[in-house]
């Protein structure tokens, strides 16, 4: 072996050490599920966000929480992307790997992806550069410095712009589409990430009935091969895509099951579902 | 679609940008140069050495207000200590220069520069081992600030220190070292700093070819790091870097580590900084802790606010018109000058937010529609 070859070789360790894989690392998920969330609490200044929550989410599964504003379910995501430490608790992704203590980064890495509440896009550049920043790659400095978009990956931000539906926007700034036009733009920069777990935090707020409906296929037709957790208020929306819902109150769970399970409970009805009528 | 690949290539916006930069830079300088050269002392046309001179330093300004604008412009890092790394690239040269005097001095010690011969002090301290060697001041000149803003970038970003809090930390670093430098025992020519410089690589810095070099080198030197920073703001990097001045959560959360990205922007920016003060000190003849001070980090961030911030050029601009003013205007009012510096400074803030290049253009990416009907043009 050469002196060049040892170097590289050497080098390549280093990078391998240093940087992030591109693929996500596998997840044992022998117990059928992908996400365990337990005795979860959070407090800020001595109000408890979230209190002894338990949540367990299936692989594949598509899994809508409820709950009333202030229930405490941003603040779950948070806890699960690394935003946030919790007071005490457990959150597993799989049956093996402690999301506690990783940063948002590694999270986002081990195949966690996040829609924010409020759209979050890079509002300074083109759709298309959201896309491919957003994309599956190798995330660590020395290669998106010498990074070269390849026909494969722009095949890829080609079709994800279809799905979204912008494609004709593809050059426009980010900062200049609608609202709904983000919200879709930040569900493709999650698609494009090929997560294994998508948190969706009020995905169709401000958007039309028919991008709502669109939404609704959408989410629904990616469960199976992926896991999502979608929050939303809009009870049609959930209604029409939920097997599995949630129901949060006051930072702990307060009633799981389908829907018409879920709305029969005499608890749901009374503090959250009661109030709608 | 397909001609998106080149958009998203580094090369591309070299190719489009450099070009005129670079035709006006060193058009401006070697004509400048020539005129020197050549030129008799009565011609019209004739730029005297003092001219020279002085536009070399407005490019040693530029080269510093481009560093500036990579992390404040482009990352949102308003850095107000680029001055400290400056000075430093400037002690590292002035250790060098002071080196090459040897027994020239006013006392004549083959080995001590004068000012430690007047402190009575007996031998050389181990920090100015290897100064007479051009290639370890050059080292010294990358590595020192270049851990300084490793160290401080790591610690600052890691416990996610940002905005006004960071701006103040910068300010307090290039305070402290100010203060430290105006201590005769750093070992550092106390507040004289140092000077009475001879030459450099052999060649008499006051001689006007000597003097031309040193000008052309900076022009030079400014190209290079201008052509760098556009290949590196116009990678994939930086596009993350730009995502996350605006959003720097949402680059979080899909996987980059964004205080890795900081911390390596910044010490690239706090060694263009470092090369610009080396290119500095020769020219000018004199470092001293004054170059530290506060107040210099500021005023750079005023020319780059006045240039236009994420451009490069603008900065650039902003660093060479302002000081043009500052010459003038301190010829007449030395005393007005900072009130006018905060004039500028105010009204720009208010009436050209993106500088004067935000006269000229006002769009960013300039295959980018702003307006919703972004038709497919490709
Ligand atoms: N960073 C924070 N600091 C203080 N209080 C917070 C913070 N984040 C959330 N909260 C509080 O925690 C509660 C739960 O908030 P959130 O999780 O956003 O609710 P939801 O998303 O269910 O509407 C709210 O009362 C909110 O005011
Ligand atoms: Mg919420």
């Amino acid at each position: 072996m050469t002196m060049f070859d040892t170097v590289k070789q050497a080098v390549q360790s280093l990078h391998t050490g240093l940087l992030p894989e591109t693929k996500h690392p596998d997840i044992d998920i022998s117990h059928q599920v992908l996400l365990y969330v337990e005795g979860l609490s959070v407090s800020f200044d001595g109000f408890k966000a979230l209190n002894d929550l338990n949540l367990y989410i299936n692989d594949g599964e598509l899994r809508c929480l409820i709950g009333a504003n202030g229930a405490g379910k941003t603040t779950l995501m948070d806890v699960i992307t690394g935003k946030t430490r919790p007071d005490i608790g457990d959150v597993y992704f799989g049956q093996t790997i402690d999301l506690l203590g990783k940063t948002e980064a590694e999270i986002a890495q081990l195949g966690i992806g996040r829609k924010f509440q409020k759209p979050t896009v890079f509002e300074e550049q083109s759709v298309f550069a959201n896309l491919e920043l957003a994309m599956k790659v190798n995330k660590g400095i020395t290669s998106t410095l010498f990074a070269r978009l390849s026909p494969s990956e722009l095949d890829w931000i080609s079709q994800v712009l279809d799905t979204i539906g912008l494609k004709s926007h593809y050059r426009m700034l980010a900062g200049a589409l609608s609202h709904g036009q983000k919200q879709w733009l930040e569900i493709g920069m999650l698609l494009i990430a090929d997560p294994r777990l998508m948190l969706v935090d009020e995905p169709v707020a401000g958007m039309t009935a028919q991008e709502t409906e669109r939404t609704a296929e959408l989410l629904t037709s990616l469960a199976g091969e992926r896991t999502v957790v979608v929050v939303e208020h809009d009870m049609e929306f959930v209604r029409s895509i939920a097997k599995t819902v949630t129901v949060l109150h006051q930072g702990s769970v307060l009633a799981e099951g389908s829907m018409s399970d879920v709305q029969n409970n005499p608890a749901v009805i009374e503090v959250y579902l009661g109030e709608e009528q | 679609m397909s001609s998106i690949r080149n958009h998203f290539s580094s090369l591309h916006d070299l190719r489009e940008k450099a070009p005129v930069f670079l035709a006006v830079l060193f058009g401006i300088s070697i004509y400048a140069s020539a005129c020197n050269l050549w030129l008799p002392e009565d011609s019209i046309f004739y730029v005297s050495t003092y001219t020279i001179t002085l536009l070399g330093k407005y490019l040693c300004y530029a080269l510093l207000a481009l560093a500036v604008d990579v992390v404040w412009g482009y990352c949102g890092i308003l850095s107000l200590g680029h001055g400290a790394f400056f000075a430093l690239g400037g002690y590292t040269m002035g250790m060098y220069l002071m080196r090459q005097i040897g027994d020239r001095g006013v006392y004549g010690d083959p080995i001590l520069p004068d000012f430690m011969v007047f402190l009575n002090w007996q031998e050389l301290p181990w920090f100015w081992y290897g100064f007479d060697h051009f290639w370890v001041a050059i080292l010294a000149m990358i590595l020192v600030p270049g851990i300084l803003a490793f160290v401080f970038g790591w610690l600052a970003f890691r416990s996610r220190v940002a905005g006004v809090y960071l701006s103040i930390m910068t300010q307090a670093l290039t305070y402290a070292l100010m203060l430290a430098f105006f201590r005769n025992e750093m070992g550092f020519g106390g507040n004289n700093g140092l000077t009475d410089f001879k030459d450099l690589l052999g060649f008499n810095l006051q001689s006007d070819s000597v003097r031309v070099a040193l000008f052309l080198c900076s022009a030079l030197v400014l190209a290079l790091a201008y052509c760098l920073s556009l290949l590196i703001m116009s990678s994939r990097f930086g596009r993350v870097v730009v995502g996350i001045r605006d959003a720097e959560d949402r680059a979080r959360f899909i996987g980059f580590k964004t205080e890795n990205y900081k911390v390596w922007l910044f010490v690239y920016s706090a060694i263009l900084a470092a090369i610009a003060g080396a290119l500095y000190v020769p020219q000018v003849g004199i470092i001293n802790p004054g170059e530290f001070s506060p107040l210099n980090s500021i005023e750079v961030v005023v020319w780059v606010a006045v240039g236009g911030r994420g451009t490069l050029y603008g900065a650039i601009a902003g660093a060479l018109l302002v000081n043009y003013a500052k010459t003038r205007f301190t010829a007449v009012f030395p005393e007005a000058w900072l009130f006018a510096l905060g004039a500028l400074f105010v009204g720009v803030t208010v009436f050209l937010p993106q500088g004067l290049v935000g006269l000229f253009k006002n769009k960013k990416l300039p295959w980018c529609n702003r307006k919703k009907t972004g038709e497919e043009q490709s």
